[in-house]
């Protein structure tokens, strides 16, 4: 596969949460606001493309009996120092990230890539494969984020668009949206006009 | 060798969790001042926003300023007498763990559910000129799923709340997290804690209180036992056990 293809097929038509359907834990937790959604997103890239880089430079001296603990540590380890990193720079946005950040390490998509991808092939290929599905999670995790944050209350990155009512203005906020189910929704929303458009997603019914 | 050989296997898992623990430890120990640093100014942070003199989006330089008004003591929660304590390195976070250093709560008296709490407690006072604007008491206690720590501020007269508001805590986001609701919060302004006894009787109440009941708090819905341990922790921080003396002590004017 070529190199531009490895890296935009996770977009659309392989997508990691609307194809793949891995990652949808985080997909619900931590999309009410688009803020924190743009962090998360740019923590899974970094930790999906530095783990399969690394998984792949080892990949020919890895015993297989102890694979899947030796990616652990890796995507383990990476989690957490991109965790310190948050900590020390952008504290605020941490502090509101809380737990959600270290959970990226069951995250299933950074696994799924290692062990599917990373074992069989290359480390530059590997990389841009880690890159590609990282930012195939955030599409749709940004796609959730804004229609949560726009519903949820109004806003877009903290800026007023739709002013609600507490504050003086006309719109009634939707307070479902701002609960884990609605992102259920759309992410159903999302398949389906995906699956809509490329046909061949859809699955044969038994 | 082959991949799948005993040796091979001992070899890779020891260098991987060599080369990884380096990896983590070494970033932890390098990025730790800054997040210490960080910690420090989210508390003043919050300290002021609770006693409203900075909002929520107050910077680095308005924050250090802003505190330039707080003086910090240290008291001796048993006398209620000023401690000769450094308050700037005083930590009575660890020193609640310190067995030399720490009290154990009674559990009758235990009304925040924290088993122990440090013998000198910080007390911070906001001063417009000479005289005591505000004061800041820092309080602590068990809610549903953590310890929450926040900051109850009083007004000049010990008895009339300024503000309520919480730095740390773990409660469930939208039940018990609730706590940081800025609408909630806004209720506590203007309620009363001690009865005529001294007693501290403030109360976060089941559902909405009554528009004059000037002890009663709003509760939080859906989140009963968080509500129940804000009302705890602010009682027990005010009681006899607590800041309780350093109150009497002060409105006697012997301090």
């Amino acid at each position: 596969m070529s190199l531009k293809k490895t890296l935009f097929d996770p977009l659309f038509e392989n997508n990691p949460i609307a194809l793949q359907i891995l990652g949808i834990c985080s997909a619900l937790a931590v999309t009410t606001k688009l803020e924190s959604v743009l962090v998360m997103c740019l923590a899974v890239i970094v930790v999906t493309a530095f783990s399969n880089l690394s998984v792949s430079l080892i990949r020919n001296h890895v015993p297989s009996s102890i694979r899947i603990i030796v990616m652990m540590t890796i995507i383990a380890s990476l989690v957490i120092v991109t965790d310190q990193i948050l900590k020390a720079f952008v504290y605020d946005v941490a502090k509101s990230m809380s737990v959600y950040i270290g959970l990226i390490i069951t995250n299933c998509i950074v696994m799924g890539r290692a062990e599917a991808y990373a074992m069989k092939n290359g480390p530059i290929m590997a990389l841009v494969d880690g890159i590609g599905n990282g930012i195939g999670y955030s599409v749709v995790l940004i796609f959730v984020g804004i229609f949560r944050e726009l519903f949820g209350s109004g806003k877009l990155l903290g800026y007023n668009i739709m002013t609600p009512i507490s504050e003086g203005g006309w719109y009634q906020p939707n307070g479902m949206a701002l609960l884990s189910p609605s992102a259920f929704f759309l992410i159903g929303i999302f398949i389906w006009i995906l699956r809509t458009v490329k046909k061949d997603q859809v699955e044969s019914s038994n | 060798m082959s991949n799948d050989s005993t040796s091979k296997t001992l070899i890779v898992a020891t260098l991987l969790c060599v080369i990884c623990s380096i990896v983590v430890s070494s970033t932890a120990v390098q990025l730790k001042p800054m997040q210490v640093r960080n910690k420090k100014l989210d508390i003043k942070k919050n300290l002021l926003v609770t006693a409203g003199l900075v909002d929520d989006s107050a910077e680095e330089k308005q924050i250090v300023e802003a505190f330039k008004a707080v003086e910090t003591k240290v008291v001796d929660l048993e006398t209620g007498a000023y401690a000769d304590i450094d308050p700037e390195s005083y930590d009575a976070r660890k020193a609640a763990k310190n067995p030399k250093l720490n009290y154990k709560i009674p559990a009758d008296k235990d009304l925040a559910n924290i088993k122990s709490r440090a013998k000198y407690g910080k007390v911070y006072l906001i001063k417009d000129g000479e005289t005591v604007k505000n004061f800041v008491f820092p309080v602590h206690g068990k809610g549903l799923w953590s310890t929450m720590y926040g900051f109850l501020v009083l007004e000049s007269d010990l008895n009339t709340v300024k503000g309520l508001g919480f730095y740390e805590h773990g409660e469930t986001p939208g039940l018990g997290g609730e706590v940081d609701n800025p609408n909630w919060k806004a209720n506590w302004n203007g309620k009363k804690v001690f009865n005529d006894a001294m007693k501290p009787v403030i109360k976060v109440v089941k559902g909405i209180a009554e528009e004059d009941a000037k002890y009663k708090i709003d509760g939080l819905s859906g989140a009963t036992i968080t509500s129940n341990g804000v009302t705890g922790l602010v009682r027990y921080w005010l009681s006899e056990n607590a800041f309780g003396s350093f109150i009497k002590k002060y409105k006697a004017g012997s301090i």
